[in-house]
């Protein structure tokens, strides 16, 4: 058999526990107050070891020549008992009549704070231990600090080893009094104190003879009284965008609901953007659609207009929205090996948003276990501040007293989470911006990032109708949009231009750098011109290489083209009138591999608009590839 | 659908789970997940299907160590028609052919060889971003330590000791240098669900975890070091009621977990699921 021990696979049920759903319940404290004993003893006591483990481990200390210990229980790697102390969250699961626990032994040495966090963001309450006899230490009130930064509201302090102060009733009230006053400066309250002694297993699950004057529930007995904590379904909608699916004929936003409820025909708004839909149908895959997404539920929603929608938005009802904006003051919590500091560009997460944010001013750096507040220019590992974040671009939120799942963010630097924070107020933007404006500037007010569109196919192969389409429909979802036609070039900018190669080469070139300005600015640029030469147009699209390029091939056979002749060119080509004509009398290339190949003899107008227009979806959207299965 | 306590608590890990596909999805474009056939792997083919509304956008991969049982082999064709699966199947071919087997070498040497090497040559040649795996967080105490994305250095290496910070439903999006993030929707499941949930949703499952000649199979891997426990448990509500009762550990038939002090954990700093 192996030696580590094994957390429970399945807790026994001598009686079926109430309640399937699990709580999830963390264990803070300073180090060496007994946080892993205690654990250790619980799982005993409340009869959730495999069998065997109690005997194995043991065995493996009497082979090690140490004194058994509760701890070892838990304490699975081998490293850790090694080092006596627990590296990471651990899981392990046991339960009560009441119900099924999950309970995650968060580690007290000061370095691993991360995973304390990391235990606790997930924890609907905390039991926090407090050794009687070293008192209220550093991390007893850092880890309340963070508690409730997080989140967690359900609080026990567990005074633990009572039987090193001859289970003093009068020691007892002494923590009791300091450590109360001092939560309530945090604005949390224990719902109890209860003075165990973990290691002889006293008030945890059985009451203690020796406390005969406790009064008070056990350790389960408190946690049986606890409700789970996270249903916000009472909220207003905040369904933030996880993705947008193509993967059929369907166009399904995919996202989860944080807050509040989606049901098929309500209007919801997008934000950052405002634009609106209706949210048509949900596409559960595998029985009936549901007729309502709460809280916690994952959506497939498709809607009725197709309005640009992209990841990082947030929907919600147009009569409770969430705020937009670029700056709020924020406390946080800072977890990063480098300092916090304002001369960094560091990722705003707040749900599936993800922009790039600095730190516009530290207002103050708290000492966690003293609440004492200091000016500072910049935020150590493992502590406390309060900040101006500035966006780079607008973000949607709420402050975290309105509704916290929207009202809380991660930082990130080099792909990794370094600290995390709440929203405290929203600040207007302060004052304008400066310098000159940035491409991300004008992504950020269009809503939109710019792109480029080439149009190319034969003289009446049907690129300007297929892009006056495609204009229209962008344009009617408030896109910045602008069509470069090769035909007004040629009455301007090209009018000292012929049909020659060198011409045409000249007419490309030209009609990409028109193209590019327009880009610049923030638009989305359509071009239409034959292009016939694949060497030429491959020039433009190096030259517009800093935007999104989609080439899309407007085909129609030449014969086709020539019969709707809609300018009568192919007539005069044909009697010879016209030199150098493209199909006729000089080539035409055809594109290897175009973004987007449109058919024009076979398809309607519309059609082929809406198979350019999800290509430009998926570039907006930010995903280059094509991930249609 | 009825909704019971029951389906409430089941509904709730689905759901979860569905979202963690998804993130994966939107953050990593290039995602495999490496389908065993075991249940907790045909648990999350079913909610991968639920979380893109039908049908999977990724390949499944197949490590086959060639120690897989018949019925396997058979259960993998009728899975993969039925949920219309994009497979790659991949052998560590050179360790056959160098002899690597059980006759011959000790289970966690074959393991590694056959599975974790296969898996490997597979990251090598694909380079996927991110692997779905269907691992618990009650399956094993190195498996307790686990984050929803979970970063593997270029050689497949776990840092467990220096995990990156996971909350607020805010994951690791970028995946190390030449390495690849592990996603694992079925962390907050236990066996216990698993089996609820199959029965629940009436998911296609191999017959050898039930029982025949009053033995069945609780975890499924390689046969020559996967052994049957004994159970009565001929059908899923016989086999849910049996797990209500025990106390013994799921993995308890799978040998290479049990040769060293510390075998599991040494398997997973390197790279094994």
């Amino acid at each position: 058999m192996s030696t580590s021990p094994s957390p429970l696979p399945n807790a026994p049920a001598a009686e079926q526990a109430e309640d399937q759903r699990k709580m999830h319940v963390v264990v803070v404290g300073h180090v060496d107050h007994g946080k892993s004993t205690f654990v250790g003893r619980l799982l005993h006591d409340t009869d959730s070891l495999p069998n065997g483990k109690m005997d194995q481990v043991r065995r493996n200390c009497a082979a090690e020549g140490m004194e058994f210990e509760y701890a070892f229980l838990l304490d699975a790697l081998i490293e850790e008992q090694e080092q006596n102390i627990t590296i990471d969250t651990t899981r392990i699961f046991f339960r009560t009549k009441k119900r099924a626990y999950a309970i995650i032994d968060a580690p007290g040495h000061k370095e691993f704070l991360k995973n304390m966090v990391t235990g606790a963001a997930s924890a609907s309450a905390a039991l926090l231990l407090i050794d009687a006899h070293e008192g209220v230490m550093d991390q007893s009130r850092r880890h309340a600090f963070l508690l409730s930064l997080l989140g967690v509201r359900q609080l026990v302090v567990l005074v633990n080893k009572m039987d090193l102060v001859d289970h003093s009733e009068e020691t007892y009230r002494r923590i009791v009094a300091e450590y109360s006053a001092f939560l309530k400066s945090l604005g949390l309250q224990a719902a109890h104190f209860i003075p165990i002694a973990a290691k002889h297993g006293e008030n945890v699950v059985e009451r203690s003879a020796k406390m005969a004057w406790w009064r008070g529930p056990t350790v389960t007995e408190a946690l049986d009284t606890f409700a789970h904590e996270d249903d916000l379904t009472g909220l207003p909608l905040r369904l933030p965008v996880s993705d947008i699916y193509r993967f059929d004929h369907r166009r399904i936003v995919a996202g989860r609901v944080e807050a509040g409820a989606v049901r098929p025909g309500e209007e919801l708004v997008f934000q950052p953007g405002g634009r609106r839909s209706v949210a048509k149908t949900f596409e559960d895959w595998s029985g009936p659609s549901r007729d309502v997404v709460g809280t916690g539920g994952s959506a497939s929603v498709t809607l009725t207009e197709q309005i640009f929608v992209e990841r990082g938005q947030i929907a919600s009802h147009a009569t409770s929205q969430p705020r937009v904006g670029r700056e709020f003051r924020a406390r946080v919590f800072w977890l990063g090996k480098e300092p916090l500091v304002p001369s960094k560009t560091y990722r705003l997460r707040l749900l599936t948003q993800n922009v790039e944010a600095v730190v516009a001013k530290i207002e103050k750096v708290t000492d966690a276990s003293t609440l004492e507040s200091v000016p500072s220019d910049s935020v150590p590992r493992d502590s406390i501040c309060e900040i101006i974040v500035r966006a780079t671009r607008p973000i949607a939120f709420d402050l975290h007293h309105e509704c916290p799942v929207t009202g809380r963010f991660a930082l990130e630097e080099g792909g990794r989470i370094h600290g995390g924070g709440i929203i405290l107020e929203a600040r207007s933007e302060g004052g304008k911006g400066s310098g000159k404006v940035t491409a991300a500037e004008r992504t950020a007010r269009a809503g939109h990032p710019p792109a480029v569109v080439w149009f190319t196919g034969l003289s009446g192969s049907g690129k300007s109708t297929v892009a006056e389409l495609v204009e229209r429909r962008l344009f009617d979802a408030g896109r910045n949009v602008i069509r470069v036609d090769g035909d007004d070039l040629r009455a301007g900018l090209n009018r000292d231009l012929g049909f020659s190669a060198a011409d045409r080469a000249e007419s490309v070139r030209r009609a990409a750098a028109v193209a590019g300005l327009h880009a610049n600015a923030g638009q989305i640029a359509l071009v239409t011109l034959i292009a016939p030469l694949a060497a030429d147009r491959a020039k433009a699209r190096a030259a517009l290489a800093n935007h999104p390029f989609i080439e899309v091939f407007v085909d129609a056979p030449l014969e086709v083209c020539e019969k709707r002749d809609v300018k009568g060119l192919y007539a005069k080509a044909r009697k010879g009138e016209i030199a150098e004509f493209t199909g006729i009398s000089s080539p035409y290339e055809t594109p290897e591999s175009p973004e987007v190949h449109v058919r024009t003899d076979r398809t309607t107008t519309e059609q082929a608009a809406d198979q350019v227009l999800q290509a430009i979806d998926r570039i907006l959207a930010g995903k280059g590839e094509d991930w249609e299965v | 659908m009825s909704r019971t306590a029951q389906n409430d608590h089941l509904t709730r890990l689905e759901q979860t789970s569905i979202h963690v596909f998804r993130e994966a999805f939107a953050n990593f474009r290039s995602v495999c997940m490496p389908w065993s056939m075991g249940k907790d792997s045909n648990v999350l083919i079913w909610l991968a299907r639920k979380a893109f509304c039908g049908k999977i956008p990724f390949p499944l991969l197949h490590i086959d160590t060639t120690y897989e049982f018949p019925e396997m082999y058979e259960f993998r064709e009728k899975a993969k028609a039925i949920h219309g699966i994009d497979l790659i199947v991949r052998i560590n071919e050179d360790a056959i052919r160098r002899g690597v087997g059980y006759a011959t070498h000790d289970p966690v040497t074959v393991t590694h060889e056959l599975k974790t090497v296969a898996l490997k040559q597979a990251l090598a040649e694909y380079k996927w971003d991110a692997l779905v795996t269907g691992i618990r967080r009650d399956e094993d105490p190195t498996r307790a330590k686990e984050r929803w994305f979970s970063p593997r250095t270029a050689d497949s290496t776990w840092d467990y000791k220096d995990q990156p910070p996971e909350f607020w439903g805010q994951f690791a999006s970028v995946a190390p240098e030449g390495g690849h993030i592990r996603v694992q929707p079925l962390l907050e499941w236990t066996e216990l669900d698993i089996w609820e949930y199959i029965r629940r949703e009436n998911i296609p499952n191999p017959t050898l975890y039930y029982s025949r000649n009053g033995k069945r199979f609780r975890s499924l891997g390689c046969h020559p070091i996967t052994h049957p426990v004994d159970s009565d448990a001929s059908n899923i509500d016989e086999v849910i009621e049996e797990l209500r009762r025990t106390k013994v550990s799921e993995r308890a038939g799978r040998a290479q977990d049990h040769v060293g002090r510390n075998s599991m954990q040494e398997l997973r700093a390197k790279g094994f699921m």
